[in-house]
C-alpha cells in the first residue's frame, strides 16, 4: 500500500487538474489546472524509475551498485522544459486576452461565438 | 552520402533554417522569403528522395548518433537504446503531403503576409511547425513522438494567435493551446504507462512485447483521446473552428496537415504499436462511431455558420470523419478474411482521402484567405458578387468546393467513391450516412458560392496578388490531376502506405531484426 502512495498522489493531481480545467472560469486557474495535470504526469514518470535506497545513476565514484533508473528522469526533465514553454506561451495569451477584453472570465471571453 | 542521412536531414533542415530565418530577415525581406521557400523546396526534394528510397528498398531505419546509421542493435544489445527514426511507406506518404502543403503555404504567405509586422517570427514558427510534423511522421520512438507533438503544438498556437491586435486570435490560441497541451499530456501519460510495463520507448520494441493487459487498455484510451483531440475529431473538436478561423490563411492550410499528423499518430499507435493484440472489433467500431459523429456534427454545424472560414473549418471536421470511418472499417476487419475483401479497400480510400483532403481543404482555406485579403470582410452576409473582380479565386473556389463535396472529376470524388463502395460491404447504413453528409456539404458550398461570388457587385475589391494565385493554382492542378488519375496515385503511394500499416511484423523486424 505504502509503495503505491506516489501513484495515488499522481492520480489525485491529475484528477484535480482535470476538475479545474472543466469547472473553473478564470483563465489563470485554467492554466493552473493544466500545470496540475502536468505535475501529476511528471510525478508518475519519476515514480516509475524510483528505487528505495538507491543512489543517483552516476557511475563515477558510485558508492554502491543499486541505482535509480535514469531514463524516466531524462524524460521528466524534457517534459518540464516543454511544460515551461507551453505555460509561458499560454500565459502570454492570457495577458493579450486581458488587454483586449478587460477580463479573464472565460464566460465573458466569447467574441468568437457571436 | 546524403541518401544515408535522409530522415535526419528532412527534420533537421527546416529546424535549423527556422532559427536562421530571423538573421536572414535582418538583411532583406525579399531574401528571407526566397530563403524560406528555397529551404522548403529542398526539403520537398529530400522527402521525395526518401519516398523513392522507401518504396524501392523497404523501411528506412535511421539510428541517431550511432556509428553506422542502420545499426539498431549495437554489439549484443537485445533492444535499441538510441533514438530511432523509422520511415515506412505510411510515414513518407504523410511526409510528402506535409512537404507539399508547407511549400505552398510559404509561397502564399509572400503576398498574404506582406502588410503584417513580425514576419521573421511568422516564418520561423512556420518552419518549426513543418519540422515538428516531419518529426511526428518519421520517428520510431514514443517519447520522441511526444516531443515533436509538443513542438507542433507550440508553433501552431503561436501562429494561430499571430495577429495580436485581434482579441479573437488570442482567444482562439488560448483555447487551442489548452486542448493541445492536455492531449499531449495524455500521450505522455500513456508513454509512461507503456514504459513502466515494457521497459522500452521504441515503438517496434514495444510492439513486439505488448500484451494488451488492463494497463495497456488504459494507455490506449489515453492515446486515443489525446491524438483524437489533436486531430480534431468530434467530441474533441471545439478548438478546430476557432483556430482555423482566426489563423492567417496560410496557417490554416498548414494546420490541416497538422491535424492529419495527429491522425497519423493515431493510426501508427493502433496498427503498428497495438496491431493484432487489440480487440479489433471494439476499437474499430469506436473509430467508426467517432468518424460518423465527426461527419455529421461537422456538417450540421457548418450549415448554420455565417463566417466563411469558420464554415470551411466545420467542413474540415466532417472530412476528418471520412478518414476515421474508412480506417475504422479496416481495423474492425483486421485478422479476418474480410480484410482482403473490402477492409483494405476501405483503408486505401481513407488514406487516399488524407492527401486529397489536405489539397482541397487547403485550396478552400486559401480562397477564403484571398477573399478576406481582397475585401477585408469575414462575414458571408457582407460579401456578394466577388466573381466580377476575383475571377481566378472564383474558379479555384469551384474546384475546391466540388472536391470537398465529392463531385467528379475532382480528387474528393475518387477517394470518397472508394470509401462508399467498401464501407457499403461492411455496413450499408454507414455508407448511406457518408453519402448524405457529402450531399449536405455540396448544398452548403453551393450556398456560399451563390451568396459570395455571384449576384450584384457590392464592394470595391482589390486584385489577388500573383503569389497567392500561384499557390492556389498549384493546389487546383493537384486536385484535378488526382481526380483524373486516381489509380496511379493509389497504386504508387497509397497502397504501399496501407500495406505498411497492416504488415506490423515488417515494422518490428526492421528494428529488431528477423
Amino acid at each position: 500500500m505504502i509503495d503505491n502512495l506516489p501513484f495515488i498522489a499522481c492520480a489525485i493531481l491529475v484528477i484535480l487538474g482535470l476538475y479545474t480545467l472543466t469547472f473553473k472560469r478564470n483563465l489563470i486557474k485554467i492554466v493552473i489546472g493544466l500545470n496540475l495535470v502536468e505535475s501529476g504526469v511528471n510525478l508518475f514518470l519519476i515514480t516509475l524509475g524510483y528505487k528505495s535506497n538507491a543512489v543517483a545513476p552516476i557511475y563515477t565514484m558510485a558508492a554502491k551498485e543499486e541505482m535509480v533508473l535514469p531514463t524516466p528522469q531524462a524524460l521528466t526533465l524534457t517534459s518540464i522544459v516543454i511544460g515551461l514553454a507551453t505555460t509561458a506561451l499560454i500565459l502570454s495569451f492570457t495577458i493579450l486576452i486581458y488587454k483586449h477584453y478587460k477580463t479573464i472570465d472565460a464566460s465573458k471571453v466569447r467574441r468568437l461565438r457571436e | 552520402m546524403i541518401n544515408e542521412h535522409l530522415p535526419a536531414l528532412v527534420i533537421g533542415l527546416p529546424l535549423l533554417a527556422a532559427f536562421a530565418t530571423p538573421l536572414v530577415s535582418k538583411i532583406n525581406d525579399k531574401l528571407r522569403n526566397i530563403f524560406v521557400i528555397g529551404i522548403l523546396g529542398i526539403t520537398l526534394y529530400l522527402v521525395y528522395s526518401l519516398l523513392c528510397n522507401v518504396l524501392n528498398d523497404g523501411i528506412f531505419v535511421y539510428v541517431m548518433g550511432a556509428r553506422s546509421t542502420g545499426l539498431t542493435l549495437p554489439s549484443g544489445y537485445k533492444m535499441p537504446v538510441r533514438i530511432i527514426l523509422e520511415a515506412d511507406a505510411m510515414s513518407v506518404f504523410m511526409a510528402i503531403t506535409t512537404a507539399v502543403i508547407s511549400l505552398i503555404g510559404a509561397i502564399y504567405s509572400w503576398a498574404f503576409m506582406d502588410k503584417e509586422t513580425g514576419k521573421d517570427k511568422f516564418y520561423t514558427l512556420l518552419l518549426i511547425l513543418t519540422a515538428g510534423m516531419f518529426g511526428m511522421e518519421l520517428t520510431g520512438d514514443m517519447f520522441n513522438f511526444f516531443v515533436f507533438l509538443e513542438i507542433t503544438s507550440i508553433a501552431a498556437c503561436g501562429l494561430v494567435g499571430f495577429r495580436i491586435t485581434r482579441g479573437e486570435s488570442s482567444e482562439a490560441a488560448f483555447k487551442t493551446m489548452v486542448l493541445y497541451t492536455l492531449g499531449a499530456l495524455f500521450v505522455l501519460f500513456a508513454v509512461g504507462i507503456l514504459y513502466g510495463e515494457y521497459d522500452a520507448l521504441n515503438i517496434a520494441t514495444l510492439a513486439s512485447r505488448i500484451q494488451y493487459t488492463m494497463l495497456d487498455k488504459i494507455a490506449l484510451g489515453l492515446l486515443l483521446t489525446g491524438l483524437a483531440m489533436k486531430a480534431g475529431a468530434v467530441p474533441m473538436h471545439m478548438w478546430v473552428p476557432d483556430a482555423y478561423a482566426e489563423a492567417p490563411a496560410p496557417v490554416s492550410l498548414v494546420l490541416v496537415v497538422n491535424t492529419q499528423a495527429g491522425l497519423y499518430g493515431l493510426f501508427r499507435v493502433l496498427f503498428s504499436l497495438y496491431g493484432a493484440s487489440l480487440s479489433t472489433q471494439t476499437v474499430g467500431w469506436i473509430l467508426i462511431i467517432l468518424g460518423v459523429l465527426s461527419m455529421f456534427v461537422g456538417v450540421t454545424m457548418a450549415l448554420i455558420q455565417d463566417k466563411l472560414k469558420r464554415l470551411i473549418a466545420y467542413g474540415a471536421v466532417s472530412q476528418i470523419g471520412y478518414m476515421l470511418l474508412g480506417v475504422g472499417v479496416g481495423l474492425a476487419t483486421l485478422n479476418t478474411p474480410a480484410l482482403q475483401e473490402y477492409g483494405m479497400r476501405a483503408m486505401e480510400g481513407s488514406i487516399f482521402h488524407v492527401i486529397n483532403d489536405a489539397m482541397y481543404k487547403g485550396l478552400l482555406f486559401l480562397t477564403a484567405g484571398a477573399v478576406i485579403y481582397c475585401t477585408g470582410k469575414r462575414n458571408l452576409n457582407e460579401i456578394s458578387g466577388l466573381a466580377h473582380d476575383m475571377k481566378f479565386t472564383s474558379i479555384f473556389f469551384i474546384i475546391g468546393a466540388g472536391a470537398i463535396a465529392g463531385l467528379p472529376p475532382f480528387n474528393g470524388f475518387a477517394s470518397k467513391l472508394i470509401i462508399y463502395e467498401s464501407v457499403y460491404k461492411f455496413n450499408p447504413m454507414l455508407s448511406v450516412i457518408a453519402i448524405l453528409v457529402s450531399i449536405l456539404t455540396l448544398a452548403i458550398f453551393v450556398k456560399i458560392f451563390q451568396s459570395a461570388f455571384l449576384g450584384p457587385k457590392l464592394l470595391d475589391v482589390k486584385k489577388e496578388p500573383r503569389s497567392m494565385v500561384l499557390a492556389m493554382l498549384v493546389l487546383s492542378i493537384i486536385v484535378i490531376a488526382f481526380g483524373l488519375f486516381p489509380d496511379v496515385v493509389v497504386d504508387k503511394i497509397v497502397s504501399p502506405a496501407v500495406n505498411a500499416l497492416i504488415n506490423r511484423m515488417d515494422y518490428i523486424t526492421a528494428v529488431l531484426g528477423g
